[in-house]
């Protein structure tokens, strides 16, 4: 068994609107990442996914649930453990445009993490800045430039250098490959799988687009309206998805193969209900082809249905 | 036969203070009756631009038609007066936008907006303009119409409201209808949805249309026939079954090959085209794509290629396919092998 980076426990987190409504944006969700692995993370606008990523990274604190890092509480930390936790789980984020200061320049940005932890100075500061952005794909002389002098993948790979400058172990990539044009997306992917191979990195990989997903993940999780709905091994879930949802999904990507036969797609009407007031039971069973009058009564399991391979529904329940 | 839409050799600039940008350059293609036909292209290829242009909608200035006509049954669009313009829009020709919050009105009843787009256009009576209106609203696929009718922009969803800007689109029986980008906001299983239905209303209404996208995938699903823009030109056109079986152009082929198969088994390192696209205040004056290809020999960074035919109804600008390039077919061959 492989040891486990990041476990979540559990996770809730609520937003208030106001005095009756809640947007539960992720609502009890239960994963393990294991050292070493990507673990994708897929799911439609709305599904909580980019919650469930800024929750465990830190940025915002859950409303309920535990999360583990290597075993330990992240919230029962003390101080100095807490800084390292914070040093070693970085994100990056979808708007390469959004997430730069625009004051600041290049090298700056990236040696930001640097002297928050004061892991450098002077020289050595920058000799490491040079080294960063070398690694990926800049060159040192950018260091004086602004953001606004890069196309959108040389910005993506400025927030990726400021991830790694403070040696992270666990990297969020929220999106990160979904602003960019379909020949640059490549670039950025083939990078991240390098770095990952290089520095013993682990991901969490959030996307919606499910072809880069499957090509860059060793598992899948799959989430709808704040909940799991499926996880498996990415070439299982892919081969063999079980979840309605799941299906619907797979069958709704458009493949660029214009012979590709066509597997059958699963139509599901209408539009994803509103998290705010979410269906009872089942979240997808309003849109669900095979709903059953359980699912509305009843929430389904979380339940291992094949070795691996773990879906909440309730087609797989005695 | 006559095509529905002619272009020809359109070459659209912008002023800017930083000099002028040559967002479209000799582009030229035509859409036939009752087909859709996609334009594929990244950010600043000058897809969005090019049909801009064509419904008039580029301000001139900054803008400015530099060459080129757009020939509507044989009628230039691009000469037409604005009142005249307006004509046409309402009955030959519509236009779907990518974001459809901020392309309809948020204080205005849906219904109200798809009677607006049928009355401007056309004399009828209310009851007629208002029996109209609701067979778009449940032709687009929306249930009880009565009721949707009455309501506001954002008591929709986004996939609910792109259908109702096609509605809108649609409300005059337009014979080309151009649609920008209609899916990227919109999720995939959403996407599917929308992509069915512009299909489906194709087939009823032999409507032709115009498919603006970034997305491979949306081509090879809904589209005929495809032209490839990249740096404001049109660097390959044909059949959607030549251009993906038989791409005779190395940026088609590198686009190909980078998205990742979602059918394969194995997991392949994706194989990117690596630089970015020419900056266009000073395009290269050979072909644009020359400084990231593979393959690009001194004529490249010298000529700009002409459309070589590979097949009829299938060009490519790139000058491998010239006759006199050595081992011209080796290399085809081998580009759509490694694709």
């Amino acid at each position: 068994m492989t040891e486990t980076i990041i476990q979540v426990e559990g996770i809730k987190k609520h937003f208030r609107l106001n005095k009756e409504q809640t947007v539960k944006s992720v609502d009890d969700i239960s994963i393990s990442i294991r050292k070493g692995e990507t673990f994708g993370l897929v799911g439609e606008s709305g599904s909580g996914k980019s919650t469930l990523g800024k929750t465990i990274v830190g940025l915002q604190d859950p409303t309920a649930g535990k999360i583990l890092y290597n075993g330990k509480d992240v919230s029962s930390l003390t101080k100095q453990e807490k800084k390292d936790a914070n040093r070693e789980i970085q994100i990056i984020f979808q708007d390469p445009q959004a997430s730069l200061n625009p004051r600041m320049r290049v090298g700056d940005i990236v040696a930001e993490g640097i002297d928050a932890h004061g892991l450098a100075k002077g020289k050595r500061r920058e000799e490491r800045v040079y080294q960063l952005l070398e690694r990926v794909g800049l060159r040192p002389e950018h260091a004086k430039r602004y953001p606004h002098e890069f196309s959108g993948g040389q910005r993506q790979r400025i927030g990726i250098a400021r991830a790694l400058a403070v040696e992270p172990s666990f990297i969020v990539a929220d999106e990160p490959i979904s602003a960019l044009d379909v020949s640059i997306q490549a670039q950025v992917v083939n990078l991240l799988e390098d770095l990952k191979k290089q520095e013993d990195l682990t991901y969490l990989f959030i996307a919606h687009d499910l072809g880069m997903v499957k090509h860059i993940s060793d598992r899948i999780g799959v989430m709808y309206l704040g909940r799991m709905m499926e996880l498996a091994d990415s070439d299982a879930l892919f081969a063999d998805p079980l979840h309605p949802y799941t299906q619907a999904l797979l069958t709704a990507i458009p493949v660029a193969d214009p012979q590709a036969k066509r597997r059958e797609r699963i139509v599901i009407n209408g539009d994803p209900p509103s998290p705010v007031d979410p269906p009872s039971g089942c979240r997808f069973r309003t849109r669900c082809p095979f709903a059953m009058d359980i699912c509305a009564e009843v929430t389904p399991k979380w339940t291992e249905v094949k070795q691996n391979h773990w879906a909440s529904c309730h087609l797989y329940q005695q | 036969m006559d095509h529905l839409l002619e272009v020809n050799h359109l070459e659209v600039n912008f002023k800017t203070y930083g000099g002028e940008v040559k967002a479209v350059r000799d582009v030229s293609f035509h859409v036939d009756k009752g087909e859709i036909m996609a334009i594929v292209g990244e950010s600043g290829s000058g897809k969005s631009v090019t049909v801009q242009t064509i419904m008039g909608l580029i301000p001139m200035p900054p803008g400015k038609i530099n060459n080129g006509e757009a020939l509507l049954h044989g009628q230039d669009l691009l000469k037409l007066t604005k009142k005249r313009m307006q004509k046409v829009k309402g009955s030959k020709l519509s236009m779907v936008f990518q974001d459809p919050m901020t392309s309809l009105n948020p204080t205005m009843k849906v219904g109200k907006q798809i009677e607006e787009s049928i009355t401007t256009h056309q004399r009828i009576g209310k009851t007629e303009v208002k029996k109209r209106a609701m067979e778009m609203i449940r032709l687009v696929g929306i249930s009880n119409p009565e009721e949707r009718y009455n309501q506001y922009p954002h008591e929709f969803s986004g996939g609910m409201r792109q259908r109702i800007m096609i509605a809108i689109a649609l409300a005059c029986r337009p014979e080309l209808l151009i649609a920008d980008e209609p899916t990227t906001a919109l999720d995939v299983t959403i996407q599917a949805q929308v992509l069915d239905l512009m299909k489906d209303l194709k087939e009823k209404m032999n409507t032709s249309i115009i498919l603006i996208t970034h997305d491979l995938g949306v081509v090879a699903e809904t589209a005929e026939r495809v032209a490839v823009m990249y740096a404001g030109v049109i660097v390959e056109s044909g059949t959607v079954e030549e251009i993906f079986s038989n791409p005779r152009h190395p940026y088609t082929w590198g686009l190909l090959e980078s998205i990742p198969d979602v059918n394969s088994e194995k997991k392949e390192r994706l194989i990117p085209i690596e630089g970015s696209p020419p900056d266009l205040f000073s395009p290269p004056k050979g072909c644009p794509f020359a400084p990231r290809c593979k393959y690009a020999m001194d004529v490249c960074v010298e000529a700009m290629p002409p459309g070589f035919e590979a097949e009829e109804g299938h060009q490519a600008k790139c000058w491998l396919n010239d006759p006199r390039t050595p081992d011209v077919e080796d290399l085809i061959a081998a580009g759509r092998e490694e694709y």
